[in-house]
């Protein structure tokens, strides 16, 4: 049945567009859609994705890489520096702890104290990928329950890769054979004396932070000023690919060294405009990855071993809650957080398959003890969003805490309450008179050069083209109470004003309007708050003349606001009538129309004389 | 000789034939510092540390302008609000007015008769203008008995002409430190409280 790759598309494909939305429909989370696909496409039930799952997984491995960019993204080096205490004592505690008691359970067990330590290690990781997906999904990443799993799952990443390192030192004691199969390992530094390692290590780190600063942002603003938009997407795969290989080839995980160069890149002002390019890839690449966790699934094994299987898994999970509980506990986290992180880092992580299979590459494990923990760990991780609804819909309920705690612990940066598009001559005028006030709203430009000199100006002001919502989405409009559009061209505005009325009609929208025509468009899409740039300055170059020819200031200041305001009403009075539907081709007759009706209005109304406040004369006539 | 600043305030100056008559008498006077208040502010954002400076620059300070609903034009009393400030005009240290003369110049449509308990205004333009009085008095400054031309409404060109003559009288007792209750012809609405000191010199 398999074979073609074409095939192999359409069957994942398939898949996803079936079940996910099945579970969604059901109330379940995405993941959960994903991993069921991947069991019900896989070897054991409908057989269409057979050894080749585990390709796929290595493969699609890389969703985890960009996500873990992509949430570097979101936190800028000085946030992550204070989160560095979270990360090492909780992280710490967590792994620790894990490690400690499942080796001391594993060795009750009778297995070789090789295989427990293996096993534990394995145990110890929870998987990055599930539970950042349902943190982003349900929008509890600034909760400090969502900080905490981060900084757990953080520490993790790193502490992965010391004990990839320590492996072959098991192996030593075990068997002489090892030394052979050493070469297979994927690091190409392996063979190097120790303290040569470590040194490639700490370069390419540096490595990765240096080009986030000085080869990155350049190359970002080049490409940007082509104007030729795949070739953003194509720099943004460019750096994460780049860095992930760089990662690998050092031996550090590529996850780890992504997040570092997101982390650098969290300053940038591509800041956004990276989020929107690699968000459609990772959100695939992760459905990939859950799909192949789901098809990878041993059923076979399950029933050679029904209640080993059973008991390890029911047991990993109860003992992985338990170290959570008290980790979380020691960090004084409330109840409700408590539980979440509980049930929510319980599974073993996709690490623990790397793990696991070098383990057995180098003869730690046989090949019974390594499909025990494959399956172990797959069937963790298929149970973790179901757990999160149980503990959702029957624990957490009991605790009435329900209320995300939406102060963060670590700062993870929040979105501010306005959004400024456009921050040419209109915009920056408004978003220096708010920064002034000490509103410092979220500025979005699609101009690079421009955006770079504000940048040096010391202005937060990020790249990208506003009318793409997946944009307005990572500048924080879920959270946003008012957009100002500043924009120049009207396409453009009414692109941006048609997506926000849309998708986020309780946004309050203050645009700007080229001139009345312009206005008569945006009332008909319901903006309320228009800005008519040709208003204010022209009623204020007039206001000047009459001031030159000799009129008293206060009184044509009192004047120009009559005026500004009967112009007001009679756009919106000739707005309201109905447009001849005609084409663009009679616009300019249209608003020769259009500016007759505006003076035959003024004729109406006369000449401002009828001002007669403060008149003496006639109180004058009056006395006499 | 004395420096004299005129705060002036109308906001329909054009259409005000007494201040017109008023103004254009002393705006002959080079000496003098005329400052038109509605004309400099027409948004009622005052200048504070402009009109401070220009203060301290001068001996005496008039306050000229109509009558509205017993008391000043709004922005006269925005500029007392704003300028006068705790600690420069008065309160602790504030002593950058002390000693300066203030004389208010005002005008009213109606007439004296209008202006007493028997008239339909009941009180005198006196009282009405005590908030002013109390004002300067506050700021260590001498306030002298106001200048009032009244009934503006029934006075012909040459009663005008006279007053804006009178007008001129007074800032030039001013300019030369001699006392204006000297000016016998004028009308001074004079029954300012004496206390520490003597308000008319």
């Amino acid at each position: 049945m398999t074979g073609s790759i074409l095939f192999e598309a359409i069957v994942f494909l398939a898949g996803a567009v079936i079940c996910v939305p099945l579970a969604k429909r059901f109330g379940l989370s995405s993941v959960l859609g994903y991993l069921i696909a991947g069991i019900v496409i896989g070897p054991f039930l409908l057989g269409f994705v057979g050894e080749e799952g585990e390709n796929i997984m290595h493969f699609a491995e890389f969703g985890v890489v960009m996500m873990l960019f992509l949430i570097g993204l979101e936190i800028e080096p000085k946030n992550f520096w204070q989160m560095r205490k979270t990360i090492v004592g909780m992280g710490g505690a967590q792994v620790g702890g894990t490690m400690l008691v499942s080796f001391l359970l594993f060795q009750l067990f009778d297995f070789d104290w090789t295989v427990s330590l293996t096993f534990s290690m394995a145990v110890a990781l929870s998987s990055t990928a599930i539970t950042l997906q349902s943190l982003k999904e349900n929008g509890q990443f600034n909760t400090t329950y969502g900080a905490s799993s981060f900084s757990i799952l953080l520490f993790q990443d790193i502490i992965v890769i010391l004990m990839l390192g320590m492996l072959p030192l098991l192996a030593d004691t075990d068997s002489n054979t090892v030394t052979d199969d050493h070469g297979t390992a994927s690091s190409l530094l392996d063979n190097l004396p120790m303290g040569f390692q470590t040194l490639a290590i700490v370069a390419s780190v540096i490595i990765v932070v240096l080009a986030g600063r000085y080869l990155f942002v350049p190359m970002l603003r080049g490409v940007a000023n082509t104007r030729v938009r795949e070739l953003l997407t194509a720099s943004a795969l460019l750096i994460v690919l780049g860095i992930a290989f760089l990662m690998e080839m050092v031996g550090l995980s590529p996850a780890l060294g992504a997040f570092l160069g997101g982390v650098v890149l969290a300053n940038s002002e591509f800041k956004h405009e990276l989020e929107s390019t690699l968000e459609p890839f990772k959100d695939l690449l992760l459905g990939l990855f859950f799909m192949a966790v789901g098809a990878s699934i041993n059923f076979i094994v399950i029933s050679e071993n029904p209640v080993m299987v059973t008991s390890l898994v029911i047991g990993v999970i109860a003992l992985k809650a338990i170290v959570l509980y008290a980790v979380a506990v020691i960090f004084k986290l409330k109840m409700d957080q408590r539980l979440l992180l509980t049930v929510g880092l319980a599974q073993i992580g996709e690490f623990a398959f790397v793990l696991l299979s070098f383990a057995f590459q180098i003869k730690i494990l046989d090949k019974v003890q390594l499909d025990l923990m494959s399956v172990v760990t797959a069937i963790t991780m298929t149970l973790t969003p179901v757990l999160a609804i149980v503990n959702e819909r029957f624990i957490l309920p009991h605790f009435g805490t329900k209320a995300i705690d939406d102060r963060p612990m670590d700062e993870i940066g929040e979105a501010n309450k306005v959004i400024l598009v456009g921050f040419g001559h209109f915009g920056s005028t408004v978003g220096r008179f708010l920064r002034a006030y000490g509103v410092e709203p979220t500025i979005l430009d699609f101009d690079s050069n421009r955006v770079d000199l504000l940048r040096k100006m010391g202005f937060k002001v990020y790249y990208g083209d506003a009318t793409r919502l997946d944009l307005l989405k990572s500048a924080g409009i879920e959270n946003a109470d008012i957009l100002i559009s500043a924009v120049d061209s009207p396409e453009i505005t009414f692109n941006l004003v048609k997506g926000v009325k849309k998708y986020y009609p309780n946004v309050k929208l203050m645009v700007r309007a080229k001139n009345r025509y312009d206005a008569y468009e945006l009332l008909d899409l319901g903006v309320e708050n228009i800005y008519r740039e040709s208003l204010d300055t022209s009623v204020k170059m007039a206001s000047d003349v009459l001031a030159q020819m000799g009129f008293r200031r206060y009184t044509i200041s009192r004047q120009a606001e009559i005026f500004k305001t009967q112009d007001e009403e009679s756009m919106r009075r000739l707005a309201a009538l109905p447009n001849d539907g005609e084409s663009y081709i009679f616009k300019a007759r249209e608003e020769m129309a259009q500016q007759e009706k505006l003076l035959e209005e003024d004729l109406k109304r006369g000449q401002i004389t009828n001002d007669n406040h403060w008149d003496s004369e006639q109180m004058r006539m009056i006395i006499e | 000789m004395k420096r004299i600043l005129i705060l002036f305030a109308h906001p329909k100056f054009e259409q005000s034939r007494a201040n017109r008559m008023l103004v254009n008498k002393i705006q002959g006077d080079s000496t003098l510092t005329f400052h038109d208040l509605y004309e400099r502010y027409p948004h009622f954002h005052i200048d504070v540390n402009f009109e401070k400076e220009l203060l301290l620059e001068h001996d005496v300070v008039i306050w000229h302008h109509p009558l509205y609903w017993y008391s000043c034009p709004p922005l006269m009393k925005q500029w007392i609000d704003m300028v006068l400030e705790y600690g420069w005009a008065y309160g602790p240290g504030g002593d950058a007015l002390q000693s300066k003369k203030c004389l208010q110049v005002i005008t009213t449509g109606g007439t004296k008769k209008v202006y007493c308990s028997e008239g339909k205004n009941v009180y005198s333009v006196n009282q009405f203008l005590r908030p002013f009085e109390q004002t300067a008095r506050l700021c260590g400054m001498q306030y002298l008995p106001p200048y009032a031309v009244m009934g503006t409404h029934s006075l012909s060109e040459i009663e005008l002409e006279s007053h804006a003559d009178q007008y001129l009288q007074i800032i030039d007792c001013l300019k030369n430190g001699q006392p204006v209750a000297n000016l016998s012809e004028c009308v001074f609405q004079d029954d300012i409280p004496q206390f520490n000191s003597n308000t008319l010199s």
